[in-house]
């Protein structure tokens, strides 16, 4: 048996053809050289039951599970780095102080179950591009910035252009996502994360996320995200937009929250309809919005 | 400790179960090859070719000829019966339904393999619900049932129509349950072993009825029944899903003997959620007619059930119409009823019995009934129960039932005074003012159990179950083997039947072995559902164990010279009333084999005792109150107490009868709030995994909190009731009225169960945009 390559054994899936990497560039040099048969195996924890349903159905598996070169956290400056094989759980505790470090706390604990946290990664829920993803939307949210590898080298993409629709995003089928950097938000901003789900630890029906700043009372650099409402991670800019300057009230918070259900374009599935979703996003982005404020 | 029976004996069952030592089907398949069904993507339409790729090992409804069709009967002039073939042969009438079936050395190989058989079906119009079934020129899901109505059964009492005309209140409402599955937890699955030697095929399969099973085979296969055997290993959970004929076990028994050879099934989620059976996919109408007292004078009722594509065998697709039909009046004593039910055949997955069948849906008909007119009458819920409930026995329903001794109203009594009622309402209405949605709701209601033949019997089944037979021994070491037609599985009788013998026989519980699910072990047997085994093979142990008792009492006595009625057998030994003389059982045990010349004159050698039980039946009851706070923003429900008072009649071990209602009312609550089971207008099921189909776990349910009533009749000779089924049956209802008690303040009407979020908001904001 070659080193590195692993006789497919029988199992559930379709049969497909299994490569470990044991490092960046060979894990690279196989997407270069299966492009759109292979899919990266992170955690698996969306991708395996999906191919045991044989819904998915890749040709070849390239498990980058081994790259601990991808499993780092580095403070640079006012930025996170974030490599992209760190397990959800890793975020349950604050990785860094104030505010991004207690968001993306918040959102840790509403990812999945906990075997689930302890073997999913930070990348490959991006790369996976669930819309109710938490990643997705704190990634959005912070207006982070993604970066591949790729044989031709590499490229940044931002959040905004990463998530195209379902389980779909701008990586091309030969780029590896390596890495998330996260503006930090400054100190005195304030975080909320909503989300409702019809089991504790379901991928949720609808999710909010918001960071403000409230020095004197009057909302600043005020930010939504919403998941689980479309095809994609979406940001309310009409709702951010109305926040501004505003003093933080209820009143100014539900207006918010009524500008950001309208604005939206939700989708309904058998959980529930797009009438309903944005019935969600406009009780959850007010209570995100409390919910930063009273904190 | 003596007597065994009431004492919360920890199960003989657990500790395999506990340390990985049960072996269930899956386990067991030792070299088989296995069996994959290849499975129809369309909802209705005809079968042009089946092609399987070169190489592959597949066989079809026309290789399946000679196995007759599944043609479950029932003896009436309202029921028309439609036929399954083990494999669909010509035509598909569900998304799911096998139409042919691959065989590999590996499942995996298998499910490949299924891959690369090539079907073509011609699609035909499809009908997926009940109510669109019975519109004129839709599409007939048999070519020769009319309007695809399989049973149409009306029962009415006198005076219906003058009753509500002089009624001071008509209550009338809509009630929709939807589709679930019983989800067991172990799918279902078989081993089918073809032995050239002996020329008999075993068929191990997680199944309830093991003899019924072996009958049903032997009639489909034509051939003789001692050619099979049956076994039934540990069982996942069944629910009900594992009672009826699973068509894939005909077709694996029929694999192994064409191949001559061991083949093996095991279904997987996907398969369990789209083809194996499900069930209450239900609309009612039902009205209700009131005197000025608020006291229920007359019903009048509805009933529509979706039966889905096929009928179940043995007990037909008339189990759940016929069902709510019979029991609809619940607990409430009231004598004109009207009711019409009826079950209609559709392009979706089959029904079969779900743990309670039809009663979670009836009580909760029933039940809201209550808590409408308590609304209208301006009375507390627990108030107008009060004032309806039976409290008479033995007390005869509209439709003729007889409920013999009960505690209806003192187990709603027992309810009110545990959860606090009064304080409740304090609660409730301080916390609107907060904006928090507070509800509590009751479910009193009766559960027939333990019922044999003679209720079979009254609904004309072809297969009529009932009675349960024992075949008891004490070996000559004094140990004592008991051997069943009934099939436990999960429900603890390898416990509480020996608590019950060893009672009996004055053995410990550890001395009783009880054996079940072997058909070449056991007397013939219905097996283990209806909520009946405790009940009526528990009374066959009783009766035997009281021959076989007798037997000993004789050989004590000879042996002591004491007269047989002064014997006293106790804690292993059998003396003489008010003396010290006595002798071990056990020596007695050995004595009847090894000594049988000093048997007296005409007594047999050994100690073997044979006894049959088939009672009529009998009702326990049970009040169930649910504590709720729903949110109206996002419809989001929280159950954060519930309370259970169950009248089971004597508890042979309340720490199982306990298990029952905690594992019940989650069942109850998964209907009332979270299974939905979907499929869209072309009749794709939409919910084939857990993510879509969703039981609740152990963060969406409280706490149970159980109290016990115990009313003893003369209906059963243990004085036990049956109970399997009660915390199903109740939990929707109260958990559904205390969602609507919440949401009173918003004046809205809760129809459908699961009530699940986005109906509960859909419900609030449409009732937001009416100006107050």
């Amino acid at each position: 048996m070659a080193p590195g390559y692993y006789t497919p054994a029988l199992m559930k899936p379709a049969p497909f053809d299994y490569h470990q990497a044991r490092s960046v560039s060979e894990a690279v040099a196989h997407l270069g050289e299966y492009g759109y048969e292979a899919k990266v195996l992170a955690g698996g924890q969306s991708l395996v039951p999906a191919m045991n349903f044989r819904l998915a159905r890749p040709a070849v598996l390239v498990d980058i599970n081994p790259l601990d070169e991808l499993d780092y956290l580095d403070e640079d400056g006012d930025t996170l780095r974030i490599g992209a094989m760190v397990r959800h759980v890793t975020f349950e505790q604050p990785v860094t102080k104030g505010p991004t470090g207690r968001l993306l706390a918040m959102a840790a604990h509403h990812v999945g179950h906990l075997p689930i946290r302890i073997r999913g990664t930070f990348g490959g829920s991006l790369a996976h591009a669930d819309p109710a993803a938490e990643w997705c939307v704190i990634a959005l949210l912070l207006d982070a910035e993604l970066s591949t590898r790729s044989l031709s080298g590499g490229r940044d993409i931002p959040a905004a252009g990463f998530f195209q629709t379902v389980f779909t995003t701008a990586l091309e089928p030969e780029e590896l996502l390596v890495e998330a950097r996260l503006p930090k938000l400054s100190q005195h901003t304030r975080v909320g994360f909503q989300q409702f789900s019809r089991r504790a630890g379901d991928f949720a029906l609808t999710m909010a996320a918001v960071a403000l700043e409230s020095d004197d009372g009057r909302v600043g650099n005020a930010r939504i995200a919403l998941g689980g409402v479309s095809d994609r991670p979406l940001r309310a800019p009409e709702a951010e937009q109305a926040l501004e300057g505003q003093v933080a009230t209820e009143e100014s918070f539900r207006a918010a929250a009524e500008i950001a259900a309208l604005e939206i374009d939700a989708i309904g599935d058998i959980h529930g309809s797009a009438d309903y979703r944005r019935d969600l996003v406009r009780a959850l982005t007010r209570r995100a919005l409390e919910q930063a404020i009273a904190a | 400790m003596i007597p065994w029976i009431g004492q919360p004996l920890p199960r003989f069952e657990d500790p395999p179960l506990l340390t990985g030592e049960g072996r269930f089907v899956a386990d067991l398949t030792g070299d088989a090859s296995f069996l994959r069904f290849v499975r129809s993507p369309v909802a209705h339409g005809r079968i042009v070719s089946i092609e399987a790729h070169e190489g592959i090992t597949a066989f079809t409804g026309a290789d399946l000829r000679e196995v007759r069709p599944i043609r479950p009967l029932l003896h009436r002039p309202d029921f028309h019966p439609i036929e399954q073939p083990v494999l669909a042969s010509g035509k598909v009438r569900f998304v799911g339904e096998a139409v042919a079936v691959v065989v590999a050395g590996t499942p995996e190989e298998a499910e490949d393999a299924a891959e690369q058989v090539f079907v073509d079906i011609e699609p035909e119009d499809r009908v997926i619900s009940a109510p669109d079934a019975l519109r004129p020129g839709a599409p007939a899901v048999h070519d020769h049932l009319e309007g695809n109505v399989v049973v149409d059964a009306r029962f009415e009492t006198e005076r219906v129509d003058e009753v509500f005309a002089g009624a001071a209140a008509v209550v009338e409402f809509d009630l929709r349950s939807r589709r679930q599955n019983a989800l067991p937890l172990e799918a279902r699955g078989s081993v089918a072993s073809y032995d050239p030697r002996s020329g008999r095929t075993t068929l191990t399969a997680s199944v309830q009825s093991p003899h019924v099973v072996r009958t049903v085979l032997a009639d489909l296969l034509g051939m003789p029944e001692s050619d099979l055997r049956v076994v039934v290993p540990d069982v996942g959970g069944a629910f009900g899903q594992k009672f009826c004929l699973a068509p894939e076990d005909v077709v694996t028994a029929w694999v192994a003997r064409r191949l001559r050879t061991t083949v093996s099934w095991v279904e997987d989620r996907r398969e369990n959620l789209m083809s194996s059976f499900h069930s209450r996919d239900h609309h009612y109408r039902v009205r209700g007619a009131f005197d000025a007292d608020a006291r229920l004078l007359a019903v009048d009722a509805d009933l529509l059930c979706n039966i889905g594509a096929y009928s179940c065998y043995p007990v037909t697709c008339g189990v759940e119409p016929l069902m709510a039909l019979a029991e609809f009046p619940g607990p409430y004593d009231f004598g004109a009823y009207r009711v019409r039910s009826r079950g209609v055949t559709t392009n979706t997955c089959p029904m079969a019995p779900y743990r309670g069948v039809s009663r979670p849906v009836i009580t909760l008909a029933m039940e809201r009934l209550m808590d409408l007119a308590a609304v209208r009458f301006g009375i507390e819920p627990a108030e107008i129960r009060r004032r309806n409930l039976v409290s008479e026995f033995p007390y005869t329903s509209a439709t003729g039932l007889v409920y013999d001794e009960g505690s209806y109203v003192e187990s709603l009594d027992r309810a009110v005074e545990v959860i606090g009622l009064e304080d409740f309402r304090e609660r409730q209405l301080s916390a609107r003012s907060e904006g928090r949605y507070l509800g509590v709701g009751f479910s009193v209601f009766s559960e027939r159990t333990g019922y044999g033949t003679s209720a079979f019997a009254a609904r004309s089944m072809d297969v009529t179950p009932g009675y349960e037979t024992v075949d008891l021994a004490m070996d000559p070491s004094g140990n004592v083997e008991a051997r069943l037609g009934a099939s436990p599985h999960g429900q603890g009788l390898e416990t509480t039947l020996a608590q019950l013998i060893g009672d009996e026989l004055g053995v410990a519980p550890a001395r009783v072995r009880i054996v079940h699910g072997d058909t070449d072990r056991t007397p013939y047997g219905w097996g283990t559902f209806a909520s009946r085994s405790l009940v009526i093979a528990g009374g066959a142990a009783r009766l035997a164990s009281g021959r076989l008792a007798a037997k000993l009492a004789g050989i004590a006595a000879a042996e002591l010279e004491a007269a047989p009625e002064d014997i006293v057998i106790r804690a292993g030994r059998a003396t003489v009333a008010g003396t010290d003389a006595g002798i071990e059982v056990a020596e007695l045990a050995r004595l009847a084999y090894h000594s049988s010349h000093r048997l007296a004159a005409g007594m047999d050698p050994g100690l073997t005792a044979t006894a049959t039980y088939d009672p009529d039946g009998t009702f326990s009851n049970a009040c169930h109150a649910a504590m709720v706070e729903v949110d109206p923003e996002t419809g989001g429900v929280r159950v954060d107490r519930f309370v259970v008072v169950e009248d089971a009649g004597r508890l042979i071990n309340p720490m199982i009868v306990d298990g029952q209602l905690h594992g019940g009312v989650t069942q109850g609550i998964a209907g009332a709030l979270y299974e939905e089971i979907r499929y869209d207008e072309e009749g794709n099921i939409l919910t084939t995994s857990l993510m879509d189909f969703l039981p609740p776990t152990l963060a969406e349910v409280p706490t149970f909190e159980v109290h016990h009533l115990e009313t003893i009749s003369e209906a059963t000779i243990t004085g036990a009731k049956g109970l399997g089924e009660g915390g199903t049956i109740g939990a929707p209802a109260a958990v559904i009225n205390a969602v609507a008690d919440a949401l009173r303040p918003f004046g809205v009407e809760i129809t459908e169960m699961p009530a699940t979020p986005s109906r509960l908001r859909r419900l609030v904001s449409e009732s937001e945009r009416i100006p107050a």
